[in-house]
């Protein structure tokens, strides 16, 4: 009995584990072998480079300066993501009518690809020249038009950047907060009328906000994994015939181009995803923990 | 006047969001204008809010440029995300389902095993993906594309914590009047978790479409472009026939927007379902 158990176990795991192994333990494994040897353009290498791959991507500017690049990034969209959808869940949280239609259409754009939206904010809201949109609002008030993608300094490419991204995400990370919302119970909102709590700010503070940590440390553990993969819009965004700009470039940009550029430095790539891997995990694990200590701070 | 106080707030509230919801649908609003305008609208230096004419026509033009396999790439598409939709629902929700339900000694290791693939996220892992899917001689391939996608944890995961919730006395009635586990799990209990499949199976397609790196990778040649790619080549050629490159976006949303005002209320819930408990 108990061995016909262990088969239908892997009959219906099986398959699944099996794949998974292949598709995500195999490739990690070879990688990291990979990462010791000079694989230019081949996937069997025989030169062994011992941890030379590991010294050059640690001193290469242009990987350290991806991880500056990636640090500047999160330090913009999580907070202000964070703030927008949770001002979003509020305020359709507490709209009578028309609740479902507010939530579709902030939440629509979740349909988008980067791709999409990213060509929508390259060539037509952001377009640089004057008859686009952001220029032409620009122009109402008397402003001269920006090449919004192309200046540096000031750093107005970031705009369009976190723009963006708010847009595709926003709507999703409001749904987490609905749902949190909606856990609340109803009665420690009347104790708080009742002790004379006056609704808005105080309530908000004391009782709304400590109720939604749990969600808050979700989104905002999600957030910054979200910010390290970011790819597709900065892809999207900055590229163009003539190749890709030297300033932001984040870490998975700036391996894409080593491992699969003109060089396909394999050796040199897996390394990176090597570091990078141990990067996201460490800043994980420790932010989960934090963020945890934080609670037991705060409620004990 | 403190009912005055409310009322006001109420109203600016209601301001607020209708600004915000405007603000957020402008995007589409810029897409559908532009891919409905000839090239010389879109580039006019006098910015119109309106198109001077609605052109349909562009619709016909893109597909038969020849410069650019868009319906090849269409196609594509929907053959990865139908495809990855399916094997990612049976693939995840039968091992959800053994993980939940199946005694064994070693499911919890094999658990964590899973599990511990979602601290190595997805992004990080297409240059040894690359590595393996190239030596298996997979690039450009549909194979390449769909089959190394189909392993996702986060379906698994999110199957087990539904079973192990799911109501156990249809599955014991079931079990005594004979059926084992294979078909007590597709009579019973797929028809029973109907909700779950669809919140799976929406997130997946909606990923699956808009998925854009690992395409990028693996599509090199033309044959295996998918809309994403042939979206963004558009962008980065030199020569940008900005008309057409709308519609194509336009034609690129559209079946994804049908996707999401049918299933909005099963994303709604996958949403609240993944990241939390």
């Amino acid at each position: 009995m108990r061995r016909r158990r262990a088969l239908w176990f892997w009959v219906f795991v099986g398959p699944f584990a099996a794949g998974l192994a292949l598709f995500t333990y195999v490739p990690l494994l070879w990688s990291v072998g990979l990462s010791f040897f000079d694989a230019h353009n081949t996937v069997t290498p025989t030169h062994f480079a011992g941890l030379g791959n590991y010294r050059a991507m640690l001193e290469d500017d242009a990987f350290t300066g991806s991880l500056r690049t990636f640090a500047v990034f999160t330090a913009f969209i999580v907070p202000v993501t964070y703030l927008l959808s949770l001002s979003l869940a509020l305020m359709v949280n507490r709209v009578r009518r028309a609740r479902a239609f507010f939530r579709s259409v902030f939440f629509l754009p979740a349909a988008c690809s980067y791709v999409v939206a990213a060509l929508v904010w390259k060539m037509s809201i952001f377009n640089g020249v004057r008859f686009g949109l952001a220029n032409t609002v620009l122009g109402w008030f008397g402003g001269d038009p920006v090449a919004w993608l192309s200046t540096t300094d000031p750093p107005w490419y970031w705009l369009v950047i976190v723009t963006v991204r708010l847009w595709l995400q926003a709507g999703f990370y409001m749904v987490l907060f609905l749902a949190g919302l909606q856990r609340i119970d109803p009665v420690l909102y009347e104790a708080a009328a009742v002790d004379g709590a006056r609704p808005g700010w105080t309530v908000l503070r004391h009782i709304t906000l400590p109720q939604l940590r749990a969600t808050s440390v979700a989104v905002v553990l999600l957030l910054v994994i979200n910010a390290f993969q970011a790819f597709d819009e900065f892809y999207n965004l900055l590229s163009d015939a003539r190749g890709y700009p030297p300033y932001a470039r984040p870490p998975l940009v700036y391996l894409y181009y080593t491992a699969l550029g003109q060089g396909q430095n394999l050796g040199l790539g897996s390394a990176g995803a090597v570091i990078l891997a141990l990067i996201i995990a460490v800043v994980t694990v420790g932010q989960a923990r934090w963020l945890r200590l934080g609670r037991t701070d705060a409620d004990g | 006047m403190d009912d005055a106080l409310v009322r006001a707030g109420r109203a600016l509230r209601l301001v607020l969001l209708i600004v915000l919801a405007l603000l957020f649908l402008i995007p589409f609003y810029l897409l559908v204008r532009n891919g409905l305008s000839s090239e010389q609208d879109i580039t006019s230096p006098q910015w119109t809010f309106f198109p001077r004419e609605l052109r349909w026509g562009n619709v016909r033009e893109l597909f038969d440029d020849p410069s650019v396999p868009f319906a090849r790439s269409l196609l594509n598409s929907a053959l990865i995300a139908v495809a990855t939709t399916l094997g990612t629902l049976v693939l995840a929700s039968l091992a959800g389902y053994g993980l939940a339900r199946i005694p064994y000694r070693h499911a919890n290791k094999v658990f964590y095993g899973i599990l511990g693939t979602l601290l190595v996220p997805a992004a990080v892992t297409f240059v040894p993906s690359f590595v393996l899917v190239s030596s298996l001689g997979w690039v450009s391939t549909l194979r390449g594309l769909i089959v190394p996608t189909l392993f996702s944890a986060f379906a698994c995961f999110v199957f087990r914590q539904y079973f192990l919730g799911f109501p156990r006395e249809l599955e014991d009635a079931a079990q005594v009047d004979g059926l084992g586990y294979w078909r007590t799990y597709w009579l019973v209990v797929v028809p029973g978790a109907r909700p779950v499949f669809a919140a799976v199976g929406t997130i997946v397609f909606l990923g699956a479409w808009n998925s854009f790196l690992w395409p990028l990778v693996i599509g090199q040649d033309q044959s295996a472009w998918t809309v994403q790619v042939a979206l963004s080549s558009f962008t980065t050629s030199q020569v940008v026939r900005l008309h057409e490159l709308f519609v194509a976006a336009v034609v690129s949303v559209l079946p994804l927007l049908l996707v999401f005002l049918c299933f909005q209320r099963w994303i709604v819930a996958g949403a609240e379902r993944s990241g939390i408990d």
